[in-house]
């Protein structure tokens, strides 16, 4: 049944055919999207989520906002919010942006990288088919471009309280934020089918 | 193969590798797809049922996310308690409408306007409605793109909390609202996780059905 697709929105079964370059293969029915076929999408993927991971330790590392009135200062980073959020006995909330905020998008590089290296070198990832599975769980809980709306929010809220730096990570973040997006573009998910009929042919 | 789906053809398709499989040979190997190994399922299990228990839940969340205070702001002795609407309220006075209408509309509107049309998309497939299928589709597409924003408003309470620690100058500390809209959040995001748009489709084939509406 290989030559076939179903629609995953509407269960349509449709011919697959193999598609020019840059083009997007849609449901004729729902106008879901089936299968595209990217440009360079091993190159281009490992590239976007190799700059995502330096982008990533950089926003963590130093502090995305700083606060200054009457003399008194306070940075912060995302880990201290979490922390704070913790002393406060507010648990679950403070796991929950923990793990959308951090853990989360880490998982997504590292889960990127693992597929997307060993495939680039032409050797098939050992566990392909259950990270390929855990990408797409991940990216629906990976909540950073919200986050940076807030660090806007918060920016405005407190502008007439007291004077806000931005700092270092705040722009880490926002380029994070594009090249996580367009690394989960660029992925071109016939690649790894056929990746994942190999690895069962064999 | 003009116009057939993948349950009617007696297949169903894998959700992780695309690959379409016999129900019988799926049987056989214990519902596990022959390409990738994954738990294949024709539908997903159960979504009528886990998609009302999730509404249900958000939207009785939904009350005490909006009634309680979202945060306490001590600000030069003097102390103050905002929930969400008497924040969005504050900066309209302010003067800062886009803030207060982001707020208004991540924090209000979304969640509310989720839980509708999930509502409504689920009576419609109980009902065996064949109204608009595109339309219907496309409204849930959009509620699987607009609920994660939901979250934003917990996370300028992190930032807000993190930060204005300034000693007696000013203080803010997180309110008992929070907990409370942060599951909400969550508990939506899960409910359109849990729908299945082909269950709006699966009526426009039931040929038995071709006399209503």
């Amino acid at each position: 049944m290989d030559q076939y697709i179903a629609c995953h929105d509407c269960d349509l079964l449709h011919t697959a055919r193999s598609l020019p370059v840059g083009r997007i293969a849609l449901c004729s029915r729902c106008g879901a999207v089936l299968y595209r076929h990217k440009r360079n999408p091993l190159d281009r993927t490992l590239a976007l989520a190799l700059t995502g991971l330096i982008l990533f330790i950089l926003a963590n590392s130093f502090p995305f906002l700083a606060i200054k009135q009457a003399g008194l200062s306070q940075q912060t980073t995302l880990i201290s919010g979490i922390i704070e959020l913790y002393h406060e006995k507010l648990y679950l909330v403070s796991l929950l942006v923990l793990l959308t905020t951090l853990v989360v998008p880490f998982l997504e590089l590292c889960t990127l990288l693992y597929i997307f290296l060993p495939l680039r070198l032409g050797v098939q990832p050992k566990y392909l088919a259950v990270s390929w599975r855990c990408l797409s769980k991940l990216r629906s809980w990976s909540l950073m471009e919200v986050f940076m709306l807030a660090i806007l929010v918060a920016m405005v809220k407190l502008a007439g309280m007291a004077t806000i730096v931005p700092g270092v990570s705040v722009f880490a973040f926002a380029a994070l934020i594009f090249i996580l997006a367009a690394a989960c573009t660029a992925i071109d998910p016939t690649l790894i089918w056929a990746a994942l009929e190999e690895s069962w042919r064999r | 193969m003009a116009s057939l789906t993948a349950k009617q053809a007696g297949l169903a398709s894998c959700h992780v590798c695309k690959l379409l499989t016999p129900l019988a040979q799926l049987a056989a190997r214990r519902g596990h797809c022959p390409r990738c190994g994954s738990l294949v399922h024709q539908r997903k299990t159960d979504s009528l049922n886990r998609c009302w228990a999730l509404i249900i839940a958000s939207a009785i969340l939904y009350l005490p996310a909006n009634l309680l205070p979202m945060t306490h702001t001590a600000h030069l002795g003097k102390i103050q308690e905002d929930t969400i609407i008497s924040g969005v309220i504050y900066f309209l006075s302010t003067g800062s409408w886009p803030i207060a209408l982001v707020i208004f509309i991540a924090s209000i509107f979304v969640p509310l306007l989720k839980l509708f049309i999930l509502a409504a998309l689920l009576i419609s497939v109980h009902r065996g409605s064949r109204w608009r299928p595109v339309d219907r589709t496309r409204l849930y597409r959009m509620t699987e793109l607009v609920g994660r924003w939901s979250m934003v408003d917990i996370y300028v309470v992190t930032i807000l909390v993190a930060l204005v620690k300034l000693g007696a100058l000013a203080d803010i500390e997180a309110g008992a609202a929070a907990p409370f809209f942060a599951l909400m959040v969550v508990l939506t995001m899960f409910a359109a996780m849990a729908f299945d748009p082909r269950l709006i489709w699966d009526q426009m084939e039931d040929p038995r059905d071709s006399s209503n509406e």
